[in-house]
């Protein structure tokens, strides 16, 4: 089982570039919203003509451009859950189901059952008689993947499956989804803008930044080690600096006017380096002479979140920065998240006010492109 | 009295109805898709019917049929058929005047079409031709139902192009409108005012049956939500 992707499709002021392979299992596109995420499972399911490239699923070509091979959207067995679910509001659930079985299955009896297991399976029993536009989005959403999964596609494309629900849907559906995709035998392909969630669902990770895609790693990794800017700002990393090697052990954070010392050496090819908000911690004026990657900063602002404490500081050796970019992802900034508990443990100490002390541990700090 | 006219309109208005509905239909989905500056000239094409005097209309299909013209002369001699003074002339005319208006409606029906509907149904496996039957038409029911019925209405009323084309022969190309006006020209004003109460009560009936249909089935090609709750 085996996906290959190598296409390009120039829309003028954005070109999509995707490259990937994907095995069996649950594969990734991480990326922001307008990055060509949707674009790229369209020109799969045949919606979109690539301009150039090479689409091939399981050995069967399904677009090649040197060939002029361009399957039809019906010859390719693809399942794809549209963001909006495109149920056929004309149609009851019963009808819409009987929509992913009337292309192969000409047994009316044999429809019905395979749609009467489905509906228990969904667990949308009771609602066979209902348009669309009666029922809920995790309801629309169910009726969606049944019909799909009654489709028998070879390939399962989800986009942002869960971009139109609430907040508290997301959990349960997630792990409903989460089970069909453990059953499901062929490929997926699972489209999210939240890191989170492609996190908690795939297997390994295709990032995708303007239009272009970068090597699919396994998930784990682009976590733990980003290659680049764009991964890591994906990944969640928000604090980023310009940086140079100063020797074999030290480097310079440019934008942030610090000295760092590196764990186990500088590696080479770095443009820029990336500190996770976790991994700032305060530290006490007295302690902080003894220890590495120590300095100063001014508070620009404590902000209290759900959970934990959010605060934005400026590197004492930073070059001056305006308070009202703290809203843009500034590079003069670092942005600080610590418990609720700790900090309050800090402040009996320490009192801050407006300077503090903060570490950066050398084993933390991410070497980008 | 004579029922002619009524027969003849009507028949007149049901036919160039149908000829309208597809034909508007397919003109409205297949130039959508063309590149823009030819969908542009190609709008301004059928739609002038529409904005230009009824009169201008019937010149320019005098021109094409008439049988001293290129076409007309070559049609009435090969299949020895005049185009003008009978009855279908009529059907040209109101052809040529309602097509804009069914054209436009079904246009912008299908222009409020979410395409992710037939995109779906692409890749689930359906027909390009049953999505457009099955899930493209009903989800656009209602402006094509308005685009139907102006256009029936149109061709039902349809007087300068008609009376230029068929001319006004009773019992063979007279319609309501053409009667109506002949019997207002030779001071029958009873008469007249018979058929101007006709042609009222079937525009009446048909906006009235159309109205009724619409609310039977209600909750069809409304947008989601509309409808929610409500089991």
């Amino acid at each position: 089982m085996a996906l290959y992707v190598d296409i390009k499709k120039d829309f003028g002021e954005f070109v999509l570039q995707t490259k990937f392979e994907a095995d069996s299992g649950v594969m990734g596109i991480l990326g922001a919203s307008g990055c060509g995420k949707s674009m790229t499972l369209r020109c799969i399911a045949g919606i979109v003509k690539p301009d150039e490239g090479r689409i091939e699923l399981d050995g069967t070509v399904f677009f090649d451009s040197e060939t002029k091979i361009h399957l039809k959207p019906q010859e390719r067995h693809v399942g794809l859950l549209f963001q909006n679910y495109a149920l056929f509001p004309n149609m009851t659930v019963q009808q819409n189901l009987m929509m992913g079985l009337k292309p192969y299955e000409k047994n009316r009896k044999k429809a019905n059952e395979a749609v009467e297991q489905m509906i228990r399976r969904f667990y949308l029993t009771g609602l066979e008689k209902h348009k669309p536009s009666q029922l809920s989005g995790g309801q629309q959403q169910r009726v969606a993947l049944a019909r799909i999964l009654l489709s028998r596609p070879r390939l399962l494309m989800l986009d942002e499956p869960f971009s139109a629900l609430d907040e508290f849907l997301r959990w349960n559906l997630e792990l409903e989804l989460s089970e069909v995709l453990k059953e499901f035998s062929g490929n997926t392909l699972f489209v999210s803008h939240n890191r989170a969630e492609i996190y908690r669902i795939c297997d390994r990770v295709c990032v995708m930044d303007h239009g272009k895609s970068s090597p699919v790693i396994p998930v784990k990794q682009l976590f733990e080690l980003p290659e680049s800017r764009a991964a890591a700002l994906l990944s969640g990393c928000k604090n980023f600096s310009r940086a140079h090697a100063v020797n074999a052990h030290e480097i310079f954070a440019e934008d942030w006017g610090i000295s760092l010392e590196s764990e186990g050496g500088v590696p080479e090819g770095f443009s820029c380096i990336g500190v996770r908000s976790h991994y700032i911690y305060p530290v006490t004026a007295a302690k902080a002479k003894n220890r590495e990657n120590t300095f100063p900063c001014s508070i620009l602002k404590v902000v209290e979140d759900v959970f934990s404490i959010v605060i934005m500081l400026r590197p004492a050796g930073a070059r001056y920065c305006n308070t009202s970019e703290i809203a843009g992802q500034h590079n003069e900034l670092l942005r600080m998240e610590i418990t609720k508990e700790c900090w309050a443990n800090f402040c009996e100490k320490e009192h801050p006010a407006q300077e503090i002390w903060v570490q950066i541990q050398a084993h933390d700090i991410m070497f980008l492109k | 009295m004579d029922w002619y006219p009524l027969y003849n309109s009507l028949r007149i208005a049901l036919i160039s109805s149908v000829i309208v509905f597809f034909t508007g239909i397919f003109a409205a989905y297949y130039i959508a898709k063309l590149p823009p500056i030819l969908k542009g000239i190609l709008d301004v094409v059928l739609t002038l019917p529409m904005v230009l005097p009824p009169t201008v209309v019937g010149y320019f299909l005098l021109v094409l049929t008439g049988p001293k013209r290129p076409f007309g002369s070559w049609f009435l001699a090969t299949f020895h058929t005049k185009l003008v003074m009978t009855w279908y002339s009529g059907v040209f005319a109101a052809v040529v005047v309602a097509f804009p208006l069914m054209y436009r409606t079904a246009r912008g029906a299908f222009e409020s079409f979410d395409e992710t509907l037939s995109f779906s149904g692409q890749t689930l496996g359906l027909s390009n031709t049953f999505i457009f039957w099955r899930i493209r038409m009903p989800a656009c029911r209602q402006g094509i139902m308005a685009g139907s019925v102006l256009a029936f209405a149109r061709a039902l009323g349809e007087y300068g192009a008609t009376s230029m084309i068929a001319g006004y022969t009773p019992g063979k190309t007279a319609t309501i409108s053409t009667t109506v006006y002949q019997l207002w020209r030779t001071n029958d004003d009873e008469m007249a005012f018979r058929w101007v109460m006709i042609n009222i009560v079937i525009s009446a009936v048909v906006l009235l049956a159309v109205n009724l249909l619409e609310k039977r089935n209600g909750n069809h090609g409304k947008p989601a939500g509309m409808t929610a709750g409500r089991s």
